[in-house]
């Protein structure tokens, strides 16, 4: 089946292992990811002020390309599914924004949210499934322990995200299972790192981190994985007392299929 | 912002959605918040001064700056007030005042170094500038 994927900029630059190792491993497991042919960035952060519309564009162009090619969209980046999710979930249910958005875009079709938008770890537990995954590991990840670290943008809020229980997530675990790896379940695996604040209060995203470093330490990870560029930063960069490993999960799901 | 006490309150209401009179006072928002020692002013007092009209104090709280945008206090909230976005149209109130941005452009290539990530300069730009 063939997958509409919108990669995001940071995974064009500072992030292209990510990117690079989710390709790879799609490609192992027989799942096409037809990058969009012109995408946008999605701003980063979900406009939550209901009377933002502009910034609400881009996602919009990149779910209503989707719809014309009549495929589902894939995302990757935690904070680039977050918003795509969340302002797909605006044009479908809040009808002030949707008309807004379409007096503004003026698409051939008015679009109304009817795309589907799956993040790659949902690709890989509802489309693959686990079971499936595990079967085509052809390097099991035997005797490490693993510790997923979730953050906050593919959790929260759950009613719009529906990604996972948002306060005892599992499909990370699950997933480092079928990788034939154990995983470390720790208490700050959805805490959040401190996010863009790094930029205005650095004290307060190496709390954060630190936190969930010493909680992923004690669980007795030897690494951490993780979705979002972001969190990949402040986990490795803000860490300043205990430090793990820290990889993107499509880079060990990569090893595992021996495509790395 | 100009207007009187009620008025700036309409607008914070109009810019987040928020029905503020949903909110029991739990205090289950603060409770849940990453950032609540670096806030002046807690989520659930957000909800209350907006329901009071007293937005200037919250216009110069620092607690604007220190929310992660984390959804905790949203997912938490057992009446889904949504305090984040009370904070969040707070923030854009203030920064939608001419010359009241926060973080300027000019300041970003001071702040980059090799392994930051373009998602983090985008992120702090959308929320602290206008």
């Amino acid at each position: 089946m063939i997958y509409s994927y919108y990669p995001g900029c940071t995974l064009k630059t500072k992030a292209k292992e990510l990117d690079r190792y989710a390709r790879s491993s799609a490609q192992a497991l027989g799942i096409e990811l037809a990058e969009l042919p012109e995408w946008q960035c999605c701003g980063a952060v979900y406009p939550m002020a209901r009377d933002e519309i502009a910034t609400r564009l881009s996602s919009v162009r990149a779910l209503a390309s989707a719809r014309d090619l009549g495929q589902d969209l894939v995302t990757l980046c935690s904070a680039c599914h977050h918003v795509i999710k969340r302002v797909n979930h605006d044009m479908a249910s809040d009808e002030d924004i949707r008309a807004k958005v379409n007096n503004y875009l003026d698409l051939p079709e008015p679009y109304a949210g009817e795309t589907r938008v799956i993040h790659y770890l949902e690709l890989l537990r509802d489309v693959v499934g686990f079971d499936e995954l595990k079967k085509k590991v052809v390097n099991p990840l035997k005797g490490r322990k693993i510790a997923a670290y979730y953050g906050c943008l593919l959790l929260r809020p759950s009613k719009e995200l529906g990604f996972d229980n948002p306060e005892n997530p599992s499909i990370m675990e699950d997933f480092i299972r079928a990788l034939g790896a154990e995983p470390a379940i720790y208490a700050y695996r959805n805490e959040c790192c401190g996010g863009y604040v790094t930029l205005e209060n650095n004290g307060l995203a190496q709390k954060k981190c630190n936190a969930i470093m010493a909680s992923a330490k004690d669980a007795g990870a030897e690494a951490v994985i993780t979705a979002c560029p972001l969190c990949m930063y402040n986990l490795d960069a803000n860490a300043t007392e205990e430090k793990l490993p820290v990889h993107y999960f499509t880079e060990l799901l990569a090893e595992a299929l021996g495509v790395k | 912002m100009h207007g009187t006490d009620q008025e700036l309150a309409e607008t914070i209401r109009r810019i987040s959605g928020v029905n503020t009179r949903k909110c029991m006072k739990c205090g289950k928002c603060s409770g849940a918040c990453p950032a609540f020692d670096e806030m002046d002013i807690h989520p659930h007092k957000f909800v209350s001064m907006v329901e009071k009209g007293d937005i200037e104090a919250l216009m110069a709280s620092k607690s604007l700056w220190n929310c992660l945008s984390c959804f905790a206090c949203v997912e938490r909230c057992p009446r889904s007030v949504e305090p984040a976005r009370l904070i969040e149209a707070v923030r854009v109130a203030v920064i939608r005042q001419q010359g009241a941005s926060h973080m300027k452009p000019d300041a970003v290539p001071g702040l980059l170094n090799d392994k930051l990530p373009q998602q983090a300069i985008t992120s702090a730009l959308r929320k602290y500038q206008k």
